[in-house]
């Protein structure tokens, strides 16, 4: 008897923080399909109906469609890079023994430590004499730049745990440094992209902070940056607000849905850093 | 493009490289594997932070750098007024933020962690469901809450009329009393459900047999969770309070949503985050105001890298445990 009371309270609890955690993200789907009068009157109830009319508005009054594309293409050529890039590090790193490996993988590590907004000011002026200032470049560079020391640190454990001798007879049956990266070690890797992608791609796709300093052209702007511009011209008509949050957070959510263990498993990798 | 076809030609003509020589040049393509990722970190990871090391040792006019005045930034950002009072409040804020976040996120995320541990149903779905809000971009956190804890049209208060609370409706953000809290219980909100995921996975980690021991000599309940569980898992507790440490140290984006770049109202959710940006890219009177920033980036750092390092060190130490 005791211990049915206890495991009720166990699951209480639990739901409790279920519907606390959930609650808000419904909140906000629901009042995005609700009129302005509807948010005033009902706030928390389900809308009276789904009609799509706050959707088209937000997609056309803000250059909504704009950010959806800067932000993909952003977030994609910025992991595309960062794991290309780190994970031949990664693999020079872990598999030739030249003197300076250890210093080199030391060296990526500091990167691990070192909060890289901090150097905002001269990161600023940097674009500014580049003349990449107002660019989408800007981003990718700083992202890819910031990324690095993570994903050679995902990697460079990855390939420790993979037996040498693969690489050994691959270069037997003579394929070059470059052939055994591509075709050997790249194929087997993909828990490791798997987990460095998920990881990155939400910090990137969400990021407000470097599109907030690099960014003036409002068509420029990446989706949380459209959300700053939404709440500055629109701040009154909170139909459109809550319908602008959703669309900037559905992308995540979907892929979500469809991948939460990689998510879950990745992020908890990720808590190193 | 004769020069192209003159040259192609000549390599043509000219004897293959003995074997050993090309495979040394092919020995040498292999730095190649390393340098893009070199030239992206040093150039604008590493080097930007060296600058802004540098950067706080001089003299600052607009955007131009100045003569050299050794630690003067430092000392004017710790005893001139005004930096030294705004300096002062913010980090206080900062140091609320960090305990009041223990308090909440990663007690409840631990409690939590300790329930989906036991036997129950559902775990799965409970971590999928408390994993949520982490997918939002934290500007879209705040402004959804800035919504939500609207004292007029906000759900918050409208729900507690709906159950009888009216009493304790107010403008919680609008309050400079209740503002900070407000924020910590939203960034709370935001980052329970990883806060939990961590903790389990260092609960996880405890074995069976450590509990059987513990069962057999009498021990249960509570007792047990004090004096097993709790050290046993340390390390995921240490590592989970220095990430909620840098963590606080770094906030900017949601407070910069909810209450503006001045940590409305009055600067009482002003932190250290939101006053290096206005002295960075705000026009503070003067224009001398980088220099004072980058001093402000030094202490950050400083406190930062080293809360990071303590946490690797833990990091690698449960590692070498198991």
């Amino acid at each position: 008897m005791a211990l049915r009371l206890q495991q009720t309270c166990k699951y209480v609890v639990l739901l409790f923080f279920a519907f606390v955690s959930i609650y808000p993200i419904l909140l906000m789907i629901m009042s995005s399909f609700k009129t302005k009068m509807e948010i005033i009157t009902h706030p928390l109830g389900l809308p009276s109906g789904f009609s799509l009319n706050n959707y088209i508005e937000v997609w056309n009054k803000v250059h909504f469609a704009d950010y959806f594309v800067n932000s993909l293409y952003v977030s994609a050529v910025s992991v595309l890079l960062i794991l290309l890039v780190s994970s031949l590090a990664a693999f020079y790193i872990a598999r030739y023994s030249f003197r300076w490996s250890g210093f080199v993988l030391f060296f990526f590590m500091l990167g691990l430590m070192l909060p890289m907004r901090l150097a905002i000011s001269p990161l600023y002026m940097m674009m500014l004499k580049l003349k990449l200032l107002d660019t989408l470049t800007s981003l990718i560079i700083v992202y890819v730049a910031g990324h690095i020391s993570f994903a050679v640190f995902v990697f460079y454990g990855f390939f420790r745990t993979l037996p040498k001798d693969l690489d050994q007879s691959a270069r037997i049956d003579g394929c070059n440094d470059f052939q055994v990266y591509y075709k050997i070690v790249l194929p087997l890797m993909r828990p490791a992209l798997a987990t460095v992608s998920i990881v990155d791609l939400i910090a990137i796709w969400n990021d407000f902070f470097y599109p907030l300093i690099f960014l003036k052209s409002t068509e420029l702007g990446t989706i949380p940056l459209g959300m700053l511009t939404l709440f500055g011209e629109y701040d009154t008509d909170w139909n459109l607000l809550f319908c602008g949050l959703t669309l900037s957070s559905l992308p995540m959510i979907l892929a979500f849905l469809f991948a939460s263990r990689q998510f879950i498993e990745g992020m908890t990798t990720g808590a190193v850093k | 493009m004769t020069s192209t076809t003159f040259d192609r030609k000549a390599e043509m003509n000219l004897p293959k490289p003995p074997a050993r020589r090309k495979r040394r040049i092919a020995k040498h393509l292999v730095h190649l594997f390393l340098l893009p990722a070199l030239v992206f970190y040093v150039g604008f990871m590493i080097y930007p932070i060296f600058q802004a090391l540098l950067n706080s040792l001089f003299a600052w006019k607009g955007l131009t750098r100045g003569p050299f005045i050794g630690l003067q930034n430092f000392v004017r950002l710790f005893t001139e007024t005004p930096f030294k009072e705004t300096f002062v409040r913010a980090l206080g804020h900062n140091v609320t933020f960090f305990i009041g976040l223990v308090l909440t996120k990663l007690v409840v995320a631990f409690i939590l962690a300790l329930l989906i541990n036991s036997k129950i149903r559902g775990k799965e779905l409970f971590k999928t469901l408390y994993f949520v809000p982490k997918l939002l971009s934290v500007i879209v956190v705040g402004f959804l809450f800035s919504l939500i804890l609207n004292p007029t049209y906000g759900a918050l208060n409208t729900l507690l009329a709906a159950i009888g609370l009216e009493g304790l409706a107010r403008p919680w953000l609008g309050d400079p009393h209740t503002a900070l809290y407000a924020i910590i219980i939203v960034n709370s909100w935001y980052g329970f459900g990883f806060a939990m995921l961590i903790f389990l996975v260092g609960l996880q980690a405890i074995s069976q047999e450590v509990y059987e021991a513990a069962r057999i000599d009498g021990a249960s309940g509570l007792k047990m969770i004090f004096t097993i569980t709790l050290p046993l898992a340390m390390p995921s507790i240490m590592i989970m309070t220095i990430l909620t440490f840098i963590g606080a140290f770094e906030t900017f984006e949601l407070i910069y949503a909810m209450q503006g770049n001045n940590g409305a109202p009055y600067f009482s959710t002003d932190v250290l985050g939101l006053y290096f940006y206005r002295l960075t890219f705000g026009s503070v009177s003067g224009g001398e105001s980088i220099g004072i920033g980058s001093a402000l980036a030094v202490v950050l750092l400083v406190l930062i890298s080293c809360a990071t390092a303590v946490s690797m060190f833990f990091f690698k130490r449960r590692e070498v445990e198991h």
